[in-house]
């Protein structure tokens, strides 16, 4: 959050949002109203309806719709939008396999809240995280100008890749709170995001093709081994159009990892969301008690940015996984199982531990990050500190 | 309106195709396919139309199609016809927006696919949505549908149905949409004349086609059409339209419904298919023949009240 120029609003993440989107000029837009991400829906109708949105909103009567709109308009050529959470994204799961699997290129922004059952309105991440193996590309937005930058850098990726991708940031820490951002200008949003060209649509100009038939096993492999492969490869194109979008508005909040003084720490928290920009500032409370420790928050959860956080976390350090969700029957988080994965064998004196915190909008001050960070390092390696 | 010599001779359907030999509802297709034209859109959800197409990299239907999941049939066409209307209105394409329909079964219509349908004809999308009534979910096996006929057999229902169908066309029609038909392969000439006369209307259409399926219903293939005519016959199936709230009947239905003709023996039109072999055979056979009878009736006279109505 480093940017304050004349040009700075303070605004809601879910405005920062919607402005964004906005820039991006979709076609077609298709939500579902849930809490917390209704505001960014309902902003968008009435850019439509008050027509500085040249685009068709289609209110549709549930999430399963809302992303089967999208996915649809998606193979008609359109350039499209839709935004959920919590049991919204968990009732579009069939057709967030869908879009992955027919590499349409398609937006979709996630209002992290924690999922039924019990009914809770507050942040998690199980809600997207969960999705993990739907083959879409997911970013984690730890303020509002990347939840603004990120709308814009999903549309790039999702084109050039062709595979969906989700833009996910916490319910009402930031949806609803007011922060400082930096609008891209409208000028630099057309240069980096010129209308989208298809090589191929449902319209009958580009012939009479049939989209998503019965497919043999053979080239249905291929299919899903291509979607595999590129979608790993796709952390480059998250990379290279971050650095595009970087160099053009000057805001430098694109990158796969945001590291924060993890130079010279002997312990490395890692987070994904808010709580990522709380645990720098846990990282200087414990460095004022004497622990030497850094921050190292995921921005690019899907693809998993293994190589980046081997060539960021060097031997002999110890990392602490602070996971705003449950990988249920671990024992721990899913970015605590993902990163292990991505050490392993990597890394000989890297020791990983990790906890479960934050879940259901539960409070976590930079003071009680700290603490929690302390008893992970005591419980998993007793270390005097 | 055309008369049969002079339908196009584009085939939306190609020989070759993956369905049964004879299957109503490829016949359907066909008819629509030819009443359509060619700049149109096919949207489909999981059925026996979908495995017609046959394997990648063939493909049966020579339109441009969508498969999409088996809820969404309805808000897939009206996302494709906002998609296409937008993008003819900034320029991307010349020409007429193309028709967007959709293809789909009772299951795709009845069922799974209803909420989304019902939305699409709340909001009045531009798209024509065909439902091809077999009456089963015939592509995974014969199981019952919303639009299965009370005590017909199915996989699911193997004493006999013991619901009568849902009345969707009515249901449809009460969305207020400005056109819902009835028709059957038993005269695809109303079918033709009722497709074209949808095209022209903008605004939220609905076709319902009704298709005898040999292999659920348990008849011989070469009396597929002798079956779908005994079913409008004998008041199984009602062929009816509703334009801008003007309902109209048609064929054996119009002299039923004006009376001048009563309906056929009913029985004559179930035991001349295998699903109804239990009932027939039933000690209850009499009762319960009475009570299909008795809502057979009731559906007829129900549209004839809707027809009479000014609202
Ligand atoms: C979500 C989902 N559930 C179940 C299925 C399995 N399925 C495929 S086709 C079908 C029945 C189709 O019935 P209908 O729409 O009447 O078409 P028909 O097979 O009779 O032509 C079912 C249940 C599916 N593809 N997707
Ligand atoms: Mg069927």
């Amino acid at each position: 959050m480093g940017i304050n120029t004349n040009r700075t609003k303070l605004d809601t993440g879910n405005n920062a949002c919607a402005e964004a989107v906005k820039l991006a000029a979709p076609d077609i837009i298709a939500a579902y109203p849930i809490t917390p991400q209704t505001s960014v829906s309902e902003k968008l109708a009435s850019y439509v309806d008050e027509g500085v949105l040249h685009a068709r909103y289609i209110p549709v009567e549930s999430e399963h719709s809302a992303i089967s709109a999208v996915a649809a308009a998606s193979a008609a050529g359109a350039r499209t939008f839709t935004a959920t959470s919590s049991q919204g994204i968990l009732y579009m799961n069939e057709i967030l396999h869908y879009t992955a699997g027919g590499r349409l290129p398609v937006v979709l922004v996630n209002v992290n809240r924690a999922i039924n059952a019990p009914w809770c309105l507050y942040v998690d991440h199980q809600d997207s995280a969960s999705q993990r193996d739907t083959g879409w590309l997911q970013l984690y937005a730890g303020d509002n100008q990347e939840i603004h930058d990120y709308v814009l850098l999903a549309y790039r990726t999702a084109e050039e890749a062709m595979i969906p991708t989700m833009v996910c940031y916490d319910g009402f820490l930031l949806s609803h709170s007011m922060l400082p951002y930096e609008p891209i200008e409208e000028e630099i949003a057309r240069k980096y995001l010129p209308d989208r060209d298809p090589d191929w649509c449902l319209h009958p100009a580009y012939g009479r093709k049939t989209f998503a038939q019965v497919t043999p096993a053979f080239e249905y492999s291929e299919f899903r081994k291509r979607l595999a492969q590129e979608s790993a490869l796709a952390l480059d194109v998250i990379k290279d159009r971050g650095a595009e979008l970087d160099a053009l508005t000057g805001h430098n909040v694109c990158s796969h990892v945001k590291p924060y003084r993890n130079e010279d720490a002997d312990y490395l928290i890692v987070s994904m969301g808010s709580m990522g920009v709380e645990a720098e500032m846990s990282a200087d409370i414990l460095r004022n008690q004497g622990i030497k420790a850094g921050s190292l928050r995921v921005r690019t959860f899907r693809p998993f940015p293994a190589e980046t956080f081997v060539e960021l976390i060097p031997e002999g350090t110890s990392v602490i996984v602070l996971d705003r969700n449950y990988a249920y029957g671990t024992g721990g988080g899913i970015i605590l199982q993902e990163l292990k994965e991505a050490l392993y064998g990597r890394k000989v004196s890297v020791r990983i531990a990790g906890t479960s915190i934050g879940v259901g909008g539960m409070e976590l001050p930079a003071q009680h990050m700290a603490d929690t960070v302390k008893d992970v390092i005591l419980s998993a390696w007793n270390d005097k500190i | 309106m055309a008369g049969i010599k002079e339908w196009s001779d584009y085939e939306l359907s190609l020989p070759g195709n993956a369905a049964c030999g004879g299957c109503p509802s490829t016949m359907a297709l066909r008819t629509v396919g030819k009443a359509l034209g060619e700049n149109a859109v096919m949207i489909m959800t999981p059925s026996c139309a979908v495995a017609s197409i046959g394997l990648l990299p063939k493909s049966a239907y020579d339109i441009p199609t969508l498969n999409i999941c088996f809820a969404g049939a309805g808000v897939s066409a009206s996302a494709v016809v906002n998609a296409f209307e937008i993008a003819h209105e900034k320029g991307r394409f010349e020409g007429e927006v193309p028709t967007v329909f959709n293809w789909t079964g009772d299951g795709g219509t009845y069922d799974i696919g209803l909420q989304s349908l019902s939305a699409a004809a709340e909001r009045n999308d531009n798209i024509l949505h065909f439902c091809y009534n077999n009456e089963a979910y015939s592509n995974t096996g014969i199981q019952r549908s919303g639009a299965t006929m009370q005590f017909a057999q199915t996989t699911t229902t193997p004493g006999g149905k013991p619901n009568p169908k849902k009345n969707l066309a009515q249901i449809m029609l009460e969305h207020r949409v400005p056109y819902v038909a009835t028709a059957s392969i038993a005269d695809l000439q109303d079918l033709y004349r009722k497709v074209e006369k949808a095209k022209a209307i903008q605004g939220f259409k609905y076709i319902e086609i009704h298709a005898p399926c040999f292999t659920a219903w348990k008849f011989a293939a070469a009396d597929t059409v002798e079956i779908a005519r005994l079913a409008v016959k004998s008041g199984a199936w009602l062929l009816w339209e509703a334009n801008e709230d003007v309902i109209t009947f048609q064929g054996a239905t119009k002299q039923i419904a004006e009376g001048k003709k009563e309906p056929e023996a009913l029985e004559e039109y179930l035991s001349a298919q295998g699903r109804f072999n239990k009932l027939l055979k039933s000690p209850d056979r009499e009762e319960n023949l009475a009570q299909l009878k008795a809502d057979l009736a009731r559906e007829l006279a129900l549209i004839k009240h809707r027809a009479a109505f000014k609202g």
